[in-house]
């Protein structure tokens, strides 16, 4: 039988790659690529309980960066949220994966705000190490954004059957390190899984990415192996990172690792200069290296699918 | 008279004398504690080690386009956070080894090494 739900769904899938097997879509510039389409199509269509929902990845906005690489970060951050009013399907909330901020200063949080209650969609927030600047080191972060939070400002929230974890990994960092996660947090982490089923889908964001990407610049999390073992026996676990400013994805077990653009400035491939840093591009060009995430959700499905996008129009 | 000379001789000594003095004060004001500059330029601490004298004053500047800051591992000194072109000083007055790193980026690590 085929209902109307699943003949959405075929179109769904029509236009991208599902992720049902463990794979993930993206699309870079108008470009697209997929891994595992057939095989997901081939997948029996399940009835969904509940109705799909999207929700829109930003990160590393770095309000206030107005070097060569973006002479306006604020200008570029507001085509990203236009971009989000944009989407056809509406999503219920924003997470922004950190570097809010340049520097940290009250006129550049502020303005990141703003400018995101444009959009009328409620935020998650996790800081960057750019927003662990100010003489306290993340106070004036939480300060604002940490209401509810625990520690340096991590918290969980449950969203229509998915289980979001917001993770911070660039508090507290040990000298010849990476991004750090920390006991506190771990053991916090491990009671917030402890009373949840192993089919509860799972969504971790978090500013460093949570896999060494390139251990050399720092890209990676010294203990994220720890967080990830506790979140090994979960069926769907989506991590979402940013801090590199481009699009990097792996899927490990039944772990899918993704991370975003920023809305600022692009930084180049791991070890493909003599370090990480702001890239300039030719002007033309920036706006293919910028961009947003929007992540698509339906229930019965294994995975959400990850449609990046660029500021190109 | 004689009174009088002696009296002029003894100004005329102290005048020397204090002469001498702001000499040794400008000899001293010239020998400056020693300096050593250590440069923040593609994430990296340039030199990574630096040795200098005790008594020498070190500092940094960031020439990258993303902050820094410059960390000592045992908390004996804290920058503030480093945008492009700030500076960073920290006078080492006792010999030793001292590693620091960037708390932003702490793969990014350097040693200043003090002899007597």
């Amino acid at each position: 039988m085929t209902t109307d739900h699943d003949n959405d769904r075929r179109d769904f899938l029509r236009c991208m790659a599902w992720a049902g097997t463990g794979a993930l879509f993206a699309v870079s510039g108008g470009l697209s690529t997929s891994i595992g389409l057939d095989e997901a199509i081939a997948a029996p269509l399940k009835r969904a309980p509940i109705a799909p929902f999207s929700f829109v990845q930003l990160s590393d906005s770095h309000i206030g960066f107005n070097k060569p690489a973006n002479p306006d970060a604020r200008a570029t951050f507001r085509e990203a949220i236009a971009k989000v009013k944009a989407l056809p399907n509406q999503p219920d909330f924003i997470i922004h994966t950190g570097d809010v901020t340049q520097l940290s200063r009250d006129d550049e949080f502020d303005d990141a705000q703003q400018m995101l209650k444009d959009t009328g969609l409620p935020v998650f927030w996790v800081p960057g190490e750019h927003d662990m600047l100010d003489p306290e080191g993340g106070k004036a972060f939480l300060a604002r954004f940490g209401k509810g939070t625990k520690g340096s400002g991590w918290y969980s929230f449950d969203h229509r059957g998915v289980h979001f974890i917001a993770l911070v990994n660039v508090a507290d960092l040990k000298p010849g390190g990476m991004g750090n996660l920390g006991a506190e947090q771990l053991k916090w982490l491990k009671a917030d899984l402890a009373g949840r089923t192993s089919s509860t889908p799972i969504v971790v964001f978090a500013h460093i990415p949570l896999w060494t990407i390139y251990a050399e610049w720092g890209w990676g999390t010294d203990d994220s192996a720890a967080a990830l073992k506790l979140l090994a026996r979960f069926g769907s676990v989506t991590v979402l990172n940013g801090h590199i400013h481009q699009i990097t994805q792996k899927v490990e077990g039944k772990i899918a690792f993704h991370t975003a653009r920023s809305t600022a400035f692009p930084q180049p491939a791991p070890g493909t200069a003599p370090s990480p840093g702001p890239l300039k591009v030719p002007a033309e060009k920036l706006h293919s290296m910028l961009g947003i995430t929007d992540a698509l959700f339906v229930r019965g499905h294994d995975r959400i699918a990850l449609i990046d996008s660029t500021l190109t129009a | 008279m004689t009174r009088g000379f002696k009296m002029l001789s003894f100004q005329a000594a102290a005048l020397v004398a204090s002469a001498l003095m702001m000499l040794t004060v400008s000899e001293m004001t010239r020998a400056a504690p020693p300096a050593a500059a250590v440069s923040i330029d593609n994430f990296t601490f340039k030199a990574p080690v630096v040795t200098v004298k005790a008594g020498t004053t070190v500092t940094w500047t960031n020439g990258d386009d993303i902050p820094h800051t410059v960390v000592a591992k045992d908390g004996a000194f804290k920058s503030k956070v480093l945008d492009t072109g700030d500076r960073f000083a920290f006078t080492f007055a006792k010999p030793g080894s001292f590693g620091y790193f960037c708390s932003l980026h702490p793969h990014m690590t350097g040693t200043i090494i003090v002899k007597a």
